[in-house]
């Protein structure tokens, strides 16, 4: 089925299977920043967003994407940059397998929350597993990130 | 120092959180053929049949694969140093399955839906076996997991496979009997620790592919690169020399990735087929058809005065091994290596046996085996401070070792360094122990108590393993570090830079660093043991003094004055009288250029006879439910001396990692079967490991000592950072509740069913 | 992962059950989290994306939730979070994470019953209707004791009748399913209880609820005589994450729990 889609800020018309879901499409499409740990919807990793929200890419079919505008982290280079440089100073990306995903739900979170509580932080990264960190060193480095913005 | 010591964000880091194509299936072809197996729906069966004629005329499907197709030659996953102590217990593939998972067919295709449909045409017919499940009935067993007469061991390890034991295990110092019959008091226990799932989020993967020479080329995600192609030699029967393995960036290891995954049958695909191929482990197979945590019952006996100084100690330990043999003599060797010289007792004693079971194999897991003896020590040291009415922190105070003691495995070498008591000092401060030990009430439903332990590990194995690196003085004056460890994210491509970069006065720009390959890297046995800050980093240390010496040297030669009245002094050398320089990039240039020159290379090779432990000393507040039963962790402090801590932020978020994986065993993850011998937790679903909400707040403290064999004074972190969570939030639970959880986890039901059981009484 | 041979994306709720209807194997998607667990080889999926059933609102003296409103959209939802203090944001918001309640649905949520089901435990204690485009409208309950049928549920309503309540869950891990969970509410005097995740579905504990409903003053006594004959008039179960024994002693604690906390309201 042919769907039309714009992936970080670049309009595609792609063709895709009709039980195809996002993930593989999009690394198909080379986003290979797009990381899968699971197939059963719980490891975050593979956070992309959707029309801004941040949503699990393994669990939405392509073509229910159709229309939509896709953004990855290969669209956000500069956003997850100066995160990134907040997260290597902790060393909180240890494998970093999971970082991409991670780093994109911070950055959803950065706009959704205004003045985010440890609490609020938590819960809204919550979704997002770790198994090499241990979750506090993101922590730190979210909050510092959250500081330096403001 | 300016690097050594300092918190230098990891050299990759930026490419792996902006999401660089930097892992295996980022960098394998595209049009690799994608190699799915079929596995065996049985606990233990032999097949009577296997049809793929059907499968095979699939269009897309390029090869399905057999037992009828593979080599005879036994081999072992696990990634240790030849002659493995692991048994050559299995084939790539077999007529015989072992546990629900075992492989059964290889399917090569061109696409993943085409290789699951061939799949499913596949005809198998078993003839089913009654399985041996649970492990303490394992030995003696009618049914015998291995009777095969080619299984074969390099040398003793008390195999006796007749009655499904692989190995055995006895160490003793002193007359434990004899010191048990005179003490006071005597805590004697059973322990359960469960199997765990390392769960490391990239699961096993492998892209292979032959080269302009016809040699076989694995990129793999392993610990072990130079295992794997000791391994890939032994299972497809071609020398090593036709192998060449990659270590690109990986996903996580914790211990799974030192024992090889779908590497040989991707290998296989594309030895069969000339073809690349790759093999990708979904959630489900990682989870039930790899390695897990050996699940273990320790029968601990303890004897002490009343004073409290421990006389005695005594293991008895069970290992279940699962199906293959992966890492089960010494996983049951390190129950006792790493607990049983931590107290000073007269005398010492470790007995036991791995078992064969039908079930996924167990294998290498971060603690390896400490974690395990572990709990089942200190949990009993608690419960004899108990008994004698002491504080379980004066209790280890009296009977740790310390620096300058012999330890029991190390009789002619003392104790180099431990600061083992400042930590278990500043932890119980930290913790508020004087204050809030053992228990609060905070609400009227709810307590809060505290509890504590106390570990240690090894610095890589002792003897056996060895770390070489290079490091050449390029032609534009930069450096290439070479190197076999293998960064998994923790790291240590970083630290052994900033390590060559302080003993070179040179930046960490100025060096690249180049692991690992086994056509390039100089040989490693892997990232694993916790040896590699401290065996490859002794490697890297020796190799840039030996070049630093050389660039002396060489320098001198240049200035025309004597290598002592010369120095080293970041981009160049001088004389010590200050008149006459030359630049680093003289000097390179001029070693290159011309006849009669050599390039300067520093090399070194190291390994040491001793392996000296880290240590952590572990405090846990929880707060239980007292009508649920419902134990959180409200906050957690280690302190741990690894020696010199070359990289703090990296080390602090290594021990905050390795505390969250000791959370989850404690409280959350639990590997367990049906009936049937089919595993019940193979998704994230069902298996939990903590998430944020579930780990309260972590502190790390370190007690830096100075470990004089170490580089710049390190010891390891990796492991030893995963133990003390488990006794700790045990004995926490204790506190709180009076209930004591033997058998790990500690589930809300556990603590609360216990509950009752007391008020019961 | 289940195959979708076919995939159709009606612009009519007709056409959309005709489509369900026409074979068996034909399956109406929702937020496909769950459905992606399986390996069931769907044969027509039946989008329902294009139907406008996206949104919550107030009307006629009711709240409606479109089947496909996304669990993230009733946690944000301030009409929500200001109706019956805030119960179905919270009852939905322990779920795994913010990505993944972007993704999955309510309609899918309540018309497969799900025994672990935070929300349907917590709709049960509000006044809980839902629409199915072929059986039309049926309370909550009605709806979770008929028999498995096919059709499309296309909204929920719940009366606004300004109940308090209040949701309670038990979890090992955060992101687990829960052990147990159970909802209480109290409107006018009238007290509803909900107990799921025994691990059957949820259900009433009518008796319970009408003994606090009956108590002429509650104490600490009368809400633990309530939450007691809570958990001896429902069943519980056994399964991997708790006995039947644990789950009944725990359902006691946490309706006494919601009770209380209706009460502080
Ligand atoms: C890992 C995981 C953990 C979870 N944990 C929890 C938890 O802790 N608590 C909890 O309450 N829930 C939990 N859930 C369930 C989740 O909240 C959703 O209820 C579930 O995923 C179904 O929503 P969906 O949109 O994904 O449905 P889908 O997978 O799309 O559909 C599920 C079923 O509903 C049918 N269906 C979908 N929409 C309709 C409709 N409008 N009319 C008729 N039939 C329809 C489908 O045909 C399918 O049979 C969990 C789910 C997963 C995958
Ligand atoms: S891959 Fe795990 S949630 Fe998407
Ligand atoms: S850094 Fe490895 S999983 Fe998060």
């Amino acid at each position: 089925m042919l769907i039309n889609l714009s992936i970080n800020g670049k309009d595609v018309r792609i063709d895709v299977a009709k039980d195809e879901f996002l993930a593989d499409t999009l690394r198909a499409q080379g986003f290979l920043s797009v990381k899968k740990a699971c197939d059963t919807s719980c490891c975050g990793l593979c956070t992309i967003w959707i029309d801004g929200k941040p949503t699990l890419s393994c669990s939405v079919l392509s073509i229910r994407a159709d229309g939509k505008k896709l953004t990855t982290i290969e669209g956000l280079q500069q956003e997850a940059a100066e995160f990134a440089e907040v997260l290597t100073a902790e060393g909180a990306e240890q494998c970093g397998f999971c970082s991409p995903g991670f780093t994109m739900t911070v950055l959803a979170m950065k706009s959704e929350l205004k003045n985010p509580s440890d609490d609020e932080i938590v819960h809204y990264l919550t979704g997002n597993l770790c198994r090499c960190t241990g979750y506090m060193g993101q922590l730190r480095a979210v909050k510092k990130y959250l500081e330096v913005l403001a | 120092m300016k690097f050594v010591g300092q918190s230098i964000s990891k050299i990759d880091g930026m490419a792996l959180v902006t999401g660089k194509p930097v892992y295996t299936d980022d960098i394998a072809l595209k049009n690799a053929l994608v190699v799915k197996l079929l596995r065996s729906p049985y606990a233990f069966a032999k097949i009577k049949s296997i049809d793929t004629s059907k499968a095979e005329q699939l269009d897309g499907v390029e090869c399905i694969l057999t037992y009828k197709d593979v080599p005879q030659a036994r081999f072992t996953l696990a990634g240790q140093s030849y002659p493995e102590p692991s048994p050559y217990d299995r084939l790539i593939l077999e007529d015989i399955v072992r546990y629900v998972g075992d492989e059964v067919a290889i399917i090569a295709a061109v696409d993943e839906k085409t290789a699951l449909k061939a799949m499913k045409l596949i005809k198998v017919e078993y003839e089913v076996f009654e399985p041996v499940l649970d492990f303490e009935k394992a030995i003696g067993h009618t049914s015998v997991v291995h009777p095969e007469e080619n299984l074969s061991t390099n040398f003793e390890i008390g195999l006796q496979k007749e009655k499904n034991i692989v190995a055995s295990h006895r160490f003793e110092v002193g007359d434990v009997d004899g010191e048990l019959a005179q003490c006071d008091v005597i805590v004697e226990e059973t322990y359960y620790t469960q199997a765990q799932a390392h769960a490391m989020m990239e699961t096993y993967r492998t892209f292979t592919y032959l080269d302009h020479m016809g040699r076989l080329v694995a990129i793999s995600s392993t610990q072990v690169p130079f295992h794997i192609r000791r391994q890939l030699a032994r299972a497809l029967q071609i020398p090593a020399s036709k192998i060449r393995v990659i270590k690109p960036r990986i996903g996580g290891g914790f211990g799974a990735k030192q024992t090889g995954g779908g590497d040989v049958f991707a290998a296989l695909v594309t030895l069969k087929t000339g073809k690349p191929a790759k093999i990708i482990y979904d959630r489900q197979e990682t989870f039930s058809c790899t390695t897990s945590r050996h699940a273990m019952r320790i029968k601990v006996k303890m004897g002490a005065d009343k004073e409290g100084l421990i006389k005695a100690l005594e293991l008895q330990v069970l290992s279940d091994t699962g199906a293959y043999g992966e890492h089960a003599s010494t996983v049951l060797g390190c129950v006792g290596e790493y607990t049983l010289p931590l107290y000073k007792a007269k005398a010492r004693r470790i007995t036991g046996h791995a078992v064969y079971t039908n079930k996924m194999p167990g294998g290498a897991f971060r603690g390896y085996g400490a974690t395990q003896g572990t709990f089942a020590v200190e949990s009993a040291v608690n419960k004899l401070a108990e008994k004698l009415g002491l504080d379980p922190a004066a209790v280890r105070l009296r009977n740790i070792v310390k620096a300058g003691d012999t330890l029991i495995n190390y009789p002619n070498h003392p104790l180099g360094s431990s600061t083992l008591d400042q930590c278990i000092l500043k932890g119980q401060e930290l913790i508020g122990w004087k204050d809030k030990y053992p228990v609060r009430q905070v609400a009227p439903n709810k307590v809060r108590a505290l509890g504590m332990a106390v570990t240690m590990q090894g610095s890589g194995i002792a003897n056996i393993d060895t770390s070489t690196a290079e490091i050449r003085l390029n032609d534009d004056g930069n450096f290439t570090l070479l190197i076999g460890a293998t960064d998994m994210g923790t790291g240590c491509d970083t630290i052994l830079t900033q390590m060559a970069a302080e003993v070179l006065e040179t930046s960490m720009e100025q060096i690249i660093v180049n692991a690992a390959d086994t056509d390039i890297s100089p040989y490693d046995p892997g990232s694993y043991a916790s040896s590699t800050t401290y065996v490859a980093g002794m490697a890297v240390v020796k190799a840039a003094e030996d070049l630093k010496q050389q660039i002396l040297a060489q320098g001198a030669r240049y200035l025309e004055v004597s290598a002592q009245d010369a120095e080293l002094d970041g981009n160049v050398v001088k004389t010590l009288k200050g008149d006459k320089e030359i630049s680093l990039y003289q000097i390179a240039e001029l070693s290159v250029l011309g006849t009669g020159r050599q390039q300067l290379v520093g090399h070194s090779t190291y390994g040491n006879e001793i392996s000296p432990p880290p240590f952590v000393a572990g405090f846990a507040e929880v707060e239980v439910d007292l009508e649920t039963g419902k134990a959180e962790l409200v906050d957690y402090v280690a302190v741990v001396d690894c020696g010199t801590v070359i990289n703090p932020s990296l080390a602090r978020v290594q021990t905050e990692g390795g505390i969250a994986q000791g959370i989850g065993m404690a409280l959350y993850e639990d590997v367990r079967y049906d009936q049937k011998g089919r595993m019940q937790t193979n998704s994230f679903m069902q298996y939990k490991i903590p998430c944020r909400k579930d780990i309260g707040t972590v502190r790390v403290f370190f007690e830096s000592s100075f470990e004089p064999t170490g580089p710049f004074g390190a010891k390891s972190i990796g492991e030893v950072v995963a133990n003390t969570p488990a006794p700790a939030i045990a004995h926490a639970v204790y506190n709180a509740v009076g209930v004591r959880v033997q058998s790990l986890p500690i589930t809300p039901e556990k603590v609360f069913m216990g509950m009752q059981e007391l008020a019961r009484l | 992962m289940f195959t979708l041979v076919d995939l159709v994306q009606p612009e009519t709720l007709e056409d959309a059950y005709q489509s369900l209807i026409s074979k068996r194997s034909n399956t109406v998607l929702g937020g496909c989290a769950f459905l992606k667990l399986g390996s069931k080889r769907i044969m027509t999926g039946i989008d329902l994306s294009k139907l406008n059933l996206n949104y919550i609102r107030e009307q006629h003296g009711f709240i409606e939730i479109g089947a496909m409103t996304t669990f993230r959209d009733v946690e944000t939802s301030s009409l929500l979070k200001e109706s019956f203090n805030g119960i179905l944001p919270q009852a939905v918001s322990q779920i795994i994470g913010v990505q993944f309640r972007n993704v999955v649905t309510v309609g899918a949520s309540v018309f497969s019953k799900y025994g672990f089901s935070d929300l349907i435990t917590a709709l049960l204690v509000l006044d809980t209707e839902v629409e199915l485009y072929h059986d039309g409208r049926m309370s909550l309950q009605e709806f979770l004791n008929q028999p498995p049928k096919k059709d499309i549920l296309t909204k929920v309503f719940i009366k606004n009748d300004q109940r308090i309540a209040s949701c309670q869950s038990l979890r090992n891990s955060a992101s687990d399913f829960p052990i147990l969970n159970a909802a209480v509410s109290q409107a006018d005097g009238r007290w509803t209880i909900a107990v799921g995740a025994r691990p059957l579905k949820a259900e009433l504990a009518l008796q319970a609820s009408e003994l606090l409903s009956q108590a002429n003053v509650l104490n600490d006594e009368t809400i633990e005589d309530a939450a007691k004959a809570a958990s001896e008039e429902l069943t519980f179960g056994t399964n991997v994450r708790g006995s039947a024994e644990y789950r009944q002693a725990m359902s006691k604690v946490l309706v006494q729990r919601g009770i209380t906390e209706v009460l502080a309201c």
